[in-house]
């Protein structure tokens, strides 16, 4: 593969918006200045299952500064799409709390949502069903997990292995529901114009968007038009149109108007999705000097009545481990709860909860050290596939990190080490996510003054996108990054990948950089190139980046307080193209490991069948207080299989391991295995 | 949010009058109040705002005390230096609550006036006997992981948010109130009140009584607040202790005054506890008889029964630390 070479690439370049994000120039989806504007506001399901009796609009449509109420008795007929959440107002069913049932559409956002309290909603609730519990009967085999893994792989016969094997290790762990809770919460405003649609949308991809708006509103896609300059986050809760996209288009075609609409907090906590619940019975067989000799994972989720979201949570168990039996399986429950989608992660992140907490517990029950046990078992091909690893540097990442760590003085006896009334405690886990490339499209033209304007359909959710794609364009053409000009967030740059999958960079980045290196042959002019033939020639291999993480807890003997003193993530992920924004992705995610492993729940509310604790003071994201010496660093790896650029992508991997080197931290603190997260004081104390 | 009058008080007299229409409710540092708007919990229909009152001061008074202006700010009184010297119990518990925006708007007489954070009370789509009286307590069989312990009842199980107000339940602080029929003071513990079968009225005020000053007697020195939550800052308490010792020099507890906070509807006077303690030699064992003295009443609801361990295992290290 040709690479890129040059200066920039490697360089810790600041943001290049990041001026006109402080100083609030930047417009994000729900600023952009239009004339004319109406606002809607959506009205949300106070059942958890069942139909809609009746609507009655009159009080809202009453008060000063309606223009309409929306609902499936005069709302416009839509077309098909995959994703039932977007059918808004096509029927009289309820699948669970705090669906949008009807929208309220004002001159004024108060008014919207004066109107919005006003609409009366009569229901013919049935009994609901939001409890996801191991013994529920109604468990099936989906077809497929997210998003297109085998359900289940098994190789050889994994239940018998263990059955013989000197050492077992038998878990089940569990991991509550949580949200994404971007800090923009979803946005969007929709323009009708002739005929066809522009909507500005807090979204992580405009191409795919466009797709699907236009599926649902029945237009050929090039007369859909989607806009996304600034997201203010995302983690996968805005990777594809939410209904609050929707909301808007339907409100503008409505009242004849461009229509903005913001969600609230506490609808966030019902309509753009959230990480499964999971329940995972993790199964290990061992000699007893640690080596593997079967793996079984098995997973039970929940999904929705509207829409089959199968997270993928035992396909990292696929390949981290060598052992010759193995075997992953997902069960999926539809309740009558919202649809959970794709959170920072999915499937490595749970899943290798579960996984590294019990390579944790094999390797207390073998007594051998956690990063050794590790080590043994490290695997040469891809357990799985049975082919090479474009390249693998988990134990790399492991000797590095116990080197600036300090492991080596470590006492392995839990419970052991006091400082007055803080217990203390170091835990261990492995990192590892995907290495992906999808197919997309860039322009790059030259201006009158010499400088580059690059388009392409990239988004931006905080990561720095922009940034690194600049780098990357002027290493391409052998310029400086100051005369190089990226305009990203527009369906009407072509095709190109989410910002999704760790895989933006990899995938904007090499269609970039070829079209970069198309203008430069040019010499004049503008090139524009798509990536298809590219990424569909390259070699198979097992693609994957990898890390490990370290931490050191202080567990309060008399309340079960946990405080984290210290965090350390080695990674390795093939070229870091900026390390000022990737240690930022890196101590980002970690932290929001942290969080998953001490403090984000959301709480489902058993009786009325939603998510409780719907607000940010009510469900907890750590503060700054909580967050005392955290640092990422990565190992130098040289893989030339990958990309131009060859880098690995790092939005995810960071928040893949943390929990349960917190969780292996915690019981090396006090002797307590806390197999349920969020590992709370009350999880201690029990 | 609903549409609201605004107006603001020239002086504590006509902020008095004003109040006493129906619908009119005090508007100070808003930290709690303009949340509930929003959510639509609360609908006041006249906001009186009386967070310019020169109720801003702290003065020595003769005992030895301190009074306090109703609109003092928590981040000013926390670090006040007679504060810290005399009651640094006070000073612990104001910097445990909330964040430091939020201490910079809020004031003494909101602090106290705070509603609870039951998920309940605050979600207008669902009961809650608080919030309208009648239509039910969700909370008791739903989520109440972080709610009372102690003195609830069946109509309401919420405890009081505030850590100020638990330190100055130990302090034993009273609180001047200015009402329809003149001024008159109030002791703390005793504004608060417990939920009984009318959960909607969270202390003894009536309407239109507005809180004028805090006033703390005697100095408490020897005082600690020791605060147990979830996450380091930014939250509410899920067990608080407030104590303060007085200790002979053979080691003989003279006399101890303990308040709790996350158990209750009110902040908690560990009376039972302080009786146990006092004349009490400054032992673990003592410090074990008063806490279980305090908590084996204890009512713990279906998710809440860690609070009783956690209770007792914190307050007996708080008053070992304290007497040692």
């Amino acid at each position: 593969m040709t690479g890129v070479a040059g200066r920039a690439i490697g360089a810790a370049l600041s943001r290049v918006e990041g001026r006109e994000k402080v100083t609030g120039e930047a417009r994000y989806a729900f600023e952009q200045p239009i004339e004319g504007v109406a606002y809607a506001a959506a009205v949300t399901a106070t059942i958890a299952a069942g139909e809609i009796d009746a609507i009655n609009p009159a009080r809202a449509l009453a008060l000063p500064g309606v223009l309409a109420v929306i609902s499936h008795d005069n709302a416009p007929q839509l077309g098909e799409t995959a994703d039932g959440e977007l059918l808004l107002f096509q029927s009289d069913t309820v699948h669970y709390r705090g669906q949008i049932v009807a929208a309220v559409v004002a001159e004024t956002l108060e008014a919207a949502r004066e109107g919005a309290d006003a609409v009366h909603i009569d229901y013919a609730p049935r009994e609901h069903d939001v409890e996801l519990r191991l013994d529920h009967p109604r468990y099936y085999k989906p077809e497929k997990v997210n998003p297109s893994f085998p359900t289940d792989t098994a190789q050889g016969d994994a239940e018998a292995a263990v059955g013989r094997a000197e050492v077992v290790v038998d878990e089940t762990y569990a991991t509550q529901p949580i949200h994404n809770n971007p800090m923009e919460p979803h946005a969007s405003l929709a323009l009708w114009e002739g005929a066809g649609l522009l909507l500005y949308d807090s979204i992580q991809g405009t191409w795919g968007a466009r797709r699907t708006l236009a599926e649902v509103f029945d237009l050929p896609p090039e007369r859909v038009r989607v806009v996304s300059q600034h997201v203010g986050g995302g983690f996968g809760c805005k990777g594809t149109p939410r209904p609050q996209s929707v909301l808007a288009a339907i409100a503008a075609k409505v009242v004849e108007r461009p229509v903005r609409v913001a969600l609230s907090r506490q609808q966030m906590f019902a309509t753009v999705g959230y990480r499964t619940p999971t329940i995972q019975r993790v199964r290990l067989g061992a000699t007893r000097d640690g080596r593997l000799t079967a793996i079984a994972h098995d997973a039970f989720e929940q999904t929705s009545t509207v829409r089959e979201f199968a997270e993928q949570t035992t396909t990292p168990t696929r390949m981290m481990y060598a052992a010759p039996d193995r075997l992953t399986t997902h069960r999926l429950v539809a309740l009558d709860v919202p649809t959970p989608s794709w959170m920072r992660a999915p499937g490595e992140c749970p899943g290798m909860y579960a996984l590294e907490s019990a390579i944790d517990e094999l390797a207390v029950a073998c007594g051998i050290d956690p990063i050794e046990l590790r080590i043994r078992n490290e695997p040469d091909l891809d357990p799985e596939k049975g082919i090479p690893f474009s390249s693998r540097n988990l134990v790399a990442c492991l000797r590095e990190g116990a080197e600036r760590f300090g492991w080596a003085d470590r006492d392995p006896t839990p419970g052991a080490r006091e400082d007055g009334r803080w217990l203390i405690g170091t835990g261990v886990a492995a990192s590892t996510y995907p290495v992906y490339r999808a197919p997309s499209t860039a322009t790059a033209r030259f201006e009158a003054d010499g400088s580059v304007t690059v388009q392409i359909a990239a988004a931006d959710i905080g990561t720095g996108a922009r940034t690194v794609l600049t780098q990357i364009a002027a290493d391409a053409l052998g310029t400086d990054p100051a005369q190089v000009r990226l305009e990203i967030g527009d369906s009407d740059f072509g095709s190109a990948a989410i910002a999704g999958g760790s895989m933006g960079t990899a995938s904007w980045g090499t269609a970039v950089v070829r079209a970069c290196e198309a203008l430069r042959a040019q010499g004049e002019g503008e090139a524009t190139v798509n990536t298809r033939d590219e990424i569909k020639a390259q070699s198979e291999l097992s693609r994957h980046a990898f890390g490990a993480q370290f931490v050191e807890v202080r567990v309060d003997a008399d309340s079960g307080e946990i405080r984290v003193p210290r965090v350390l993530g080695v990674f390795g992920v093939g070229r870091v193209i900026n390390p000022k924004t990737a240690r930022s992705q890196f101590i980002g995610a970690m932290t929001q490991g942290l969080s998953m492993a001490l403090q984000e729940e959301s709480v489902m509310d058993r009786e009325f069948g939603d998510y409780l604790n719907h607000d940010l003071a009510q469900y907890h994201v750590p503060v700054c207080a909580d967050i005392e010496d955290i640092e990422a660093v990565w190992v130098d790896e040289d893989d030339g299989e990958l990309n131009p650029m060859g880098s690995k992508g790092i939005g995810e991997i960071g928040i893949v391991g943390t929990a349960a080197a917190v969780a292996n931290a915690v019981y090396h603190a006090t002797g307590r295995r806390v197999r349920e997260l969020p590992i709370r004081l009350d999880r201690i104390l029990v | 949010m609903k549409a609201f009058a605004y107006e603001r008080a020239g002086d504590a007299a006509a902020a008095v009058e004003a109040a006493a229409v129906d619908g009119a409710t005090y508007l100070a540092g808003g930290t709690n109040l303009v949340d509930l708007m929003k959510l639509g919990v609360v609908e006041p229909q006249r906001l009186v705002d009386v967070s310019r009152l020169p109720h801003d001061g702290i003065e020595d008074t003769a005992g030895g005390g301190l009074r306090i202006g109703a609109a003092v700010r928590n981040a000013d009184l926390a670090v006040h230096e007679a504060v810290i010297e005399r009651y640094p119990v006070l000073s612990q518990a104001l910097l445990a609550g909330a964040s430091g925006q939020l201490r910079n708007l809020a004031t003494v007489g909101g602090n106290l006036l705070q509603r609870t954070r039951c998920s309940y009370f605050q979600d207008v789509s669902k009961p809650c006997n608080k919030r309208r009286p009648g239509s039910g307590c969700p909370a008791r069989e739903g989520d109440h992981r972080n709610l009372a312990i102690l003195g609830h009842s069946e109509h309401c199980v919420a405890t009081h948010p505030s850590d100020m107000a638990v330190a100055l339940a130990a302090i034993g602080a009273s609180v001047h109130v200015l009402g329809a029929n003149g001024e008159r003071t109030i002791p703390l513990p005793g504004l608060h009140r417990l939920p009984g079968d009318k959960p909607q009225h969270d202390t003894v005020l009536n309407r239109g009584d507005l809180i004028t000053a805090v006033e703390l007697g005697a100095p408490a020195p020897r005082s600690v607040y020791r605060k147990v939550r979830d996450r380091a800052s930014f939250s509410f308490a899920v067990f608080s202790v407030a104590a303060i010792a007085d200790v002979d020099d053979d080691g003989t507890i003279r006399e101890a005054r303990i308040a709790l906070g996350g158990v209750a509807h009110v902040p908690w006077r560990a009376e039972r506890a302080e009786a146990a303690l006092r004349g009490a030699p400054a032992t673990a064992a003592s410090f074990a008889v008063a806490a279980a003295a305090e908590l084996d009443p204890a009512q713990p609801l279906r998710d809440n029964a860690f609070k009783v361990p956690l209770a007792r295992s914190v307050l007996v290290r708080t008053l070992a630390e304290l007497c040692a």
